[in-house]
């Protein structure tokens, strides 16, 4: 039991890490709180499934082709939807709200209600330590792994990184240094779906597909970038994997675990914040005012 | 004698200088009147209906809009308050039978609870923190519902069978109608008092109230319990309307409806969020539903793609919301009254937009 708990606790807290980093990258920089966020995981992974069994193509093609549709569309929805309503932030997350409906709907006409799912891109599996792990939860692991690193050093080490992280700070700074702040935003909306549609690229052969799967990721990211606090790339992680586990913890413990996962892990985010108002590793944005 | 006379005359001087003088008055009495003499023009049990529950649901998203709005505490889980209400007056009815008059109000302070329970602990978070910190009271909330299906809420089930506003639905309908225009109208008169003022304080400067001596948290608070209280009326009347009460009533796509009416209404005004629940909630039940719906055995082209129509109501829903908030971001009663209405420069009233004048100080309206 306790072996499964960590094999499927670090797959969950990976995946969540994905998708917790990139909604904070994105609320840091443009203070946008995208709700449609996991609705790009799900339809990355709807369209992995759709291309490789409608159009038949090689599963590694068809991951590359979803990944740039999806950030295609998610910065291009930015571009042409929320850039234009974002100064009221009760209305900008309406529309992100609206945004993942429409994808939620698009995809039950398309694809219909059932489950569905995808080949594995690997096979098999090995043990180690004694613990079976199949090789695609391996492979997941280590692909988040690689990508956290390449997110971290993408914003420490490049220069638009170091833009992207002065734009987080101080917009008016940033701004006044020569940055080109709107380039800055649409960059980053384009890493933060990228990594979401990478997230949904690797769950697709792990999880069942339904049109409703955005719902349950989307509040345990919140819960996460709350938990870690937000604008802070270390907290989505720890909070990720403090979520991811706790979630996991309850499913094989209990027997009524699958039902409480959700409530344990938010009532552990709950407790977080009722110590620490401002999260794990909240940094205290400056109150923009006026 | 003349006294008396200027009794008679009170109510239609009040109406001439009070409601007649601003279009949205005008046009809210209309559809008080409308509302009030619908049964006289039908009694259809579906339209009815319908009416009741867009009356229920207008309560909920304008007591939201009273937190959100107004205070500036955006709640997301504002399905708490319905939910934890709606189980409670279906529990008092189910095992001790009282009738719906004593379990609506025992439910909404079921719901001023919860908002303690929420209110406390979320004061000290802020903004987004906020917003998505009281996400997870609902959600919480309906895990626990459905890790016990044996339980007193019967799990995924929910209860079912319990007493029913009244067996008449044109009574239920005269119990919901006059609830939601009395209910909207405390509201209004609260945003309008001083308490509302300290509420938009709060939500403009929170820092600049506290220093002009105003206690923010006592006032959050009071602002998480009066919505509370309101939103449970509303999860009572819906439960007894009902005769039953699921988990639906606690799941984030009711905390997130909530928002889009209010939104789409547009906040800070009770009378936005409101409209927004009396346009968009019919709109999907009988234009999708029931019109288009039914229409399905035509073979006209057009008549198919409006039944398709209908199938995807939900995707009309979201992008029918979409498109009025990119051309009206603020959502749509308050881009109405910007085009209808005029601040007077000098004493800061509303007057029609064609006045030259203003209606009150004569000041120049530019």
């Amino acid at each position: 039991m306790a072996e499964n708990i960590i094999v499927y606790g670090l797959v969950a807290s990976g995946v969540y890490a994905l998708l917790a980093v990139g909604f904070s990258l994105i609320f840091g920089v443009a203070r946008i709180a995208n709700l449609s966020h996991t609705a790009f995981y799900m339809l990355a992974a709807y369209l992995i499934y759709s291309l490789t069994r409608s159009a038949g193509l090689n599963i590694y093609v068809s991951i590359i082709l979803a990944i740039v549709i999806v950030t295609v569309v998610g910065t291009m929805s930015y571009r042409l939807l929320i850039i234009r309503v974002r100064q009221h932030q009760a209305t900008t997350l309406i529309v992100t709200i609206a945004m993942a409906v429409i994808i939620q709907e698009a995809i039950l006409k398309g694809f219909g209600g059932q489950p569905q799912s995808v080949p594995k891109m690997i096979s098999g599996s090995r043990e180690i330590f004694g613990v079976t792990v199949l090789n695609q939860q391996l492979l997941t692991l280590g692909v988040v792994i690689l990508l956290l690193v390449a997110t971290w050093a993408f914003l420490m080490k490049t220069k638009s990184g170091v833009a992207i992280r002065a734009t987080a700070q101080d917009r008016e700074v940033a701004n006044l240094m020569g940055i080109d702040v709107p380039r800055m935003e649409m960059l980053t909306m384009a890493v933060s779906v990228g990594l979401a549609a990478i997230a949904g690229a690797l769950v697709a052969p792990l999880f069942v597909l339904t049109p409703g799967m955005w719902a349950h990721p989307l509040v345990m990211i919140l819960a996460i970038v709350v938990l870690g606090g937000l604008g802070s790339l270390k907290g989505s992680l720890i909070g990720a994997l403090v979520l991811g586990f706790a979630e996991n913890v309850v499913v094989f413990w209990w027997e009524e675990g699958a039902y409480l996962k959700t409530s344990v892990a938010l009532a552990v985010m709950l407790v977080v914040i009722l110590i620490k108002p401002e999260g794990l590793f909240g940094v205290v944005f400056e109150e923009e005012r006026g | 004698m003349n006294a008396l006379a200027a009794y008679v005359t009170k109510p239609f001087k009040l109406l001439r200088s009070e409601i007649f003088v601003l279009p949205w008055r005008t046009a809210v009495l209309l559809v008080c009147l409308l509302l009030l003499l619908f049964p006289v023009i039908s009694r259809e049990p579906f339209i009815l209906r319908v009416l009741i529950l867009a009356s229920i649901f207008a309560v909920f998203a304008a007591s939201w809009d009273l937190l959100s709005g107004f205070t500036g505490q955006i709640n997301f889980g504002h399905a708490l308050f319905f939910g934890v209400a709606a189980y409670t007056a279906a529990i008092l009815n189910r095992d001790l039978g009282w009738a719906p008059w004593a379990t609506i109000p025992l439910g909404a302070l079921a719901a001023v609870l919860a908002g303690l329970v929420v209110g406390i602990p979320c004061l000290r978070l802020r903004g987004t923190y906020l917003a998505f910190a009281t996400l997870a009271f609902p959600l919480i909330l309906l895990g626990v519902v459905y890790a016990n299906p044996g339980g007193m809420t019967e799990g995924e089930l929910g209860i079912y069978g319990i007493a029913s506003l009244s067996e008449s639905r044109v009574v239920s309908y005269y119990v919901a109608i006059p609830s939601m225009i009395a209910l909207g109208f405390v509201m209004w008169k609260i945003t309008d008092s001083k308490i509302g003022l300290i509420f938009h304080a709060i939500r403009e400067d929170e820092v600049t109230a506290r220093a002009s001596g105003v206690n923010t948290t006592r006032y959050k608070l009071l602002a998480f319990c009066l919505s509370g209280l309101i939103a449970g009326i509303a999860g009572g009347l819906y439960a007894h309307f009902l005769k039953g009460v699921g988990p639906s009533t606690l799941e984030l796509l009711l905390s997130f409806q909530v928002i889009i009416w209010a939104v789409f209404g547009g906040i800070a005004t009770i009378l936005g969020p409101m409209a927004g629940v009396l346009i968009l909630y019919p709109f999907t039940e009988f234009v999708l539903i029931r019109y288009l719906g039914g229409l399905s055995d035509s073979s006209s082209p057009i008549i198919t793609f409006l039944t398709e129509l209908s199938q995807a109501r939900l995707l009309v829903f979201a992008c029918l919301v979409l498109l009025v908030l990119l051309f009206m971001p603020q959502g749509l009663i308050t881009w109405l009254r910007d085009k209808t209405e005029k601040v007077c420069p000098r004493c800061k009233l509303q007057n029609v937009a064609w006045r030259r004048k203003c209606r009150v100080c004569t000041a120049e309206l530019d």
